[in-house]
């Protein structure tokens, strides 16, 4: 219980560094009409919080340094959560070979490994591998999800992964009643756990299955927490909340490729930084046809398929 | 002041009050709360994994329910409307019932919305000041808003109505008809925007149809004037409350255009979906035949058709339209075919295959059905209280006495019997 301290309502040394109406209101509701919250194990510094964008640099720090004193109580173990922000001149740009995939699922399982997924009840999948007939093309009602081969590619069959699109025009950001999820510059759809409210518009508003509900507490042995995270992206994630795939935002803005490119046997996967010309995706982009998902949606994904071969 | 408290207190001592079937009829929804009170502490303990929502299907039978209350708490305009705009007597006396019938149906919307959230300890985040609402964006704030206001209003008319009743005193009309008129465009909005928050959605096909918000609207004007019917007759029964036989005609008259309205929309929807036959097909295949052997929503669908066509032709045929038997009957029947059609029938196909063409066929949890029966409970016990309250009130049985109600009656005449 040592950790439900009683909520510092105001920052040290006076007015709030965002000295808004908000902040006030937040301030005295905090001291009056929730303070019996309290016994009930609800964290009223978290109650009270403002909006991730809000936050002063030493507030977030205290934000982070949270989520690092969580995980060593939950998990045992020291972690580096950051809160990199976007790098200026870099617009994430990701390339799907489809004519190269076996749909070995490598992607999908490096994924729950770098983002720390939830592994069992339910197990959740930032990577959706769909196998397809040859015979249909693309084509979601002859696409099957649970697929299982002795060996793949089978005879007749393509795959097809889906994941967050990334869109310049997201519907999920659109419909979100909180603005718990916004587009940032380099083009990343980031959630922040600690300001969705859980009511799962996003996931009727996404036309790519590519937004996860965490239905119950998430299982993740301690051994195989990844200790490097990222507040937007892969730190381990409360019950009740929506995640999804952020380019392994924690990798990506620190220069590396996402662990899904990184692991495909075959090379299909391609990223970069569609503002620099000399890019892999933009070299795909100038020699290769590409074409997005659902174009007739107009949500302008910055994730490509094409057809190398 | 002393006139305020001398009021509430009067409340307390009516609701405390009343015959054997009255206090029957309270424990049963007591136990009901309880029921959803224990299921609700379960979801909360283990996450929403207690329902059988999934990713595929993540929004199920609380968001079904909740789309069909919001459609019966808009439907208390259809009193409203004649009511006062065109003076009509026979229905002026009883409106304000309706009115007590959209605040009821707006608590177990918002319970419903609630329940459903994964989140509820940060429903603030969702409020203007305390929180950042996403406007205009975001049909879910917009539906918070409108709806909220929509209760406030209500309250606020039935509270004044009821308070100036006891003292004995006539109404202001310059506060009172400038909220009833509000309370209508707020009322079509609130179903309006519910109806959007689906419409809206470019990625669900079955909901991306302009007919949607109309069909709401239409539904809408069946399924709560249909409880509004049976309660007028059970408050005629037990209390001196005079609710003439043309009244209740007229009110079934205009359920039968208006699901003549919500057929002809259906017919349309599913004219477009069979013919052009596009992918988009699949929803609709879904809730009305089938994929191969998921099946789980065609019996309901049949049956919400059948009944929905049934309550027609009884409501349009003069003779079975005035005969109580057969009007019971029909007002039982739209029940049936609207809650089918507007919450299940509606939420699930859309769903249901997924956005990336999975189907996972999805039915409520024993705990899903205890929330669901606590929240219906609550909204049943807010109405029953309401009217318990109101009954007497609006017949002048009780009021406030020389000395402000200190000597209030023991039991308003009829009520013992409700």
């Amino acid at each position: 219980m040592s950790d439900r301290k009683i909520p510092n309502v105001l920052p040290e040394g006076g007015a709030p560094a965002d000295a808004s109406r908000r902040a006030f209101l937040r301030t005295a509701a905090a001291g009056a009409a929730f303070s019996g919250l309290a016994g009930c194990g609800v964290d009223l510094e978290d109650v009270f919080r403002s909006h991730f964008k809000e936050l002063s640099k030493d507030e977030l720090a205290k934000v982070l340094a949270k989520v690092e004193e969580k995980n060593r109580k939950r998990f045992g173990r020291e972690t580096k959560v950051g809160a990199e922000g976007p790098i200026p001149g870099v617009e994430f740009g990701y390339g799907l070979d489809i004519s190269r995939c076996v749909g070995c699922r490598r992607c999908v399982y490096a994924c729950v490994e770098e983002n720390n997924q939830s592994r069992e009840t339910p197990q959740v999948h930032w990577i959706r591998v769909l196998e397809m007939e040859k015979e249909h093309g693309v084509d979601l009602a002859h696409a099957e999800l649970y697929y299982e081969a002795e060996g793949v590619p089978r005879p007749g069959k393509f795959y097809f992964p889906v994941q967050c699109q990334q869109c310049r025009k997201p519907p999920c950001v659109k419909v979100c009643p909180t603005q718990a999820t916004w587009k940032e510059a380099d083009g990343i759809v980031v959630v922040d756990y600690d300001w969705c409210i859980g009511c799962r518009c996003c996931m009727s508003g996404c036309p790519y299955g590519a937004r996860y509900f965490n239905w119950a507490d998430g299982v993740l042995p301690a051994g195989e927490l990844n200790p490097n995270q990222h507040y937007l992206g892969n730190r381990p994630r409360p019950k009740g909340v929506v995640e999804k795939c952020t380019f392994c935002i924690q990798r990506t803005r620190n220069g590396r490729y996402p662990a899904c490119v990184e692991v495909c046997p075959v090379g299909a996967r391609k990223f970069g930084n569609l503002l620099d010309p000399e890019s892999e995706i933009r070299r795909v982009m100038e020699t290769k046809r590409v074409y997005v998902f659902k174009e007739e949606l107009a949500t302008h994904p910055q994730f490509y398929f094409f057809y190398a071969t | 002041m002393s006139g305020i408290l001398g009021f509430l207190k009067t409340c307390v001592r009516l609701v405390l009050t009343g015959g054997r079937a009255y206090k029957a009829w309270v424990a049963f929804l007591l136990v009901m709360i309880g029921v959803g009170a224990v299921a609700y502490s379960k979801q909360l303990d283990v996450g929403l994994i207690a329902t059988n929502m999934r990713d595929e299907v993540s929004w199920a039978f609380y968001i079904g329910n909740f789309t069909f209350l919001v459609g019966v708490a808009a439907a208390a305009v259809l009193l409203v409307i004649p009511a006062y705009v065109y003076h009509w007597k026979p229905i002026k006396e009883v409106a304000v019932l309706g009115e007590l019938l959209a605040i009821s149906a707006l608590v177990m919307c918002l319970l419903f919305i609630l329940v459903d959230m994964g989140r509820p300890d940060r429903l603030h985040h969702i409020l203007p000041l305390l929180g950042t609402p996403n406007w205009p964006n975001s049909l879910l704030a917009w539906d918070a808003l409108v709806l909220n206001l929509y209760l406030v209003v209500n309250l606020t008319l039935v509270v004044y109505l009821l308070y100036t009743s006891y003292q004995g005193k006539g109404y202001d009309k310059r506060i009172f008809v400038p909220l009833v008129l509000l309370s209508i465009p707020i009322a079509i909005s609130t179903h309006t925007v519910t109806a959007f928050l689906y419409n809206g959605m470019a990625a669900r096909p079955y909901w991306n149809a302009s007919i949607l918000a109309p069909r709401f609207i239409a539904s809408a004007f069946c399924s709560g004037p249909a409880v509004m019917i049976i309660l007028f007759q059970v408050l005629r029964k037990t209390n001196d409350l005079e609710i003439k036989d043309e009244a209740i005609w007229k009110i079934a008259e205009l359920m039968s255009y208006a699901m003549f309205l919500n057929l002809f929309l259906l017919g349309a929807e599913l004219f477009k979906e069979f013919y052009s036959a596009t992918e988009h097909l699949h929803y609709t295949e879904y809730l009305w035949l089938g994929i191969g052997e998921h099946r789980a929503l065609v019996p309901y669908a049949w049956f919400s058709l059948f009944c929905s066509v049934a309550a027609f032709l009884l409501f349009l045929v003069p003779k079975t339209r005035k005969n109580y038997v057969t009007l019971n009957l029909g007002c039982l029947l739209i029940w049936a075919g609207v809650y089918i059609e507007k919450g299940m029938g509606l939420i699930i196909p859309g769903m249901t295959p997924d956005t990336l063409g999975q189907i996972y066929e999805y039915t409520p949890t024993i705990i899903e059905w205890g929330i669901a029966a606590g929240v219906f409970g609550t909204g049943f016990l807010v109405f029953t209280l309401l009217v318990k309250v109101s009954v007497p009130i609006l017949l002048g049985t009780f009021r406030a006495g020389p000395q402000e109600g200190a000597a209030a009656p023991a039991a308003p005449a009829g009520l013992a019997a409700h």
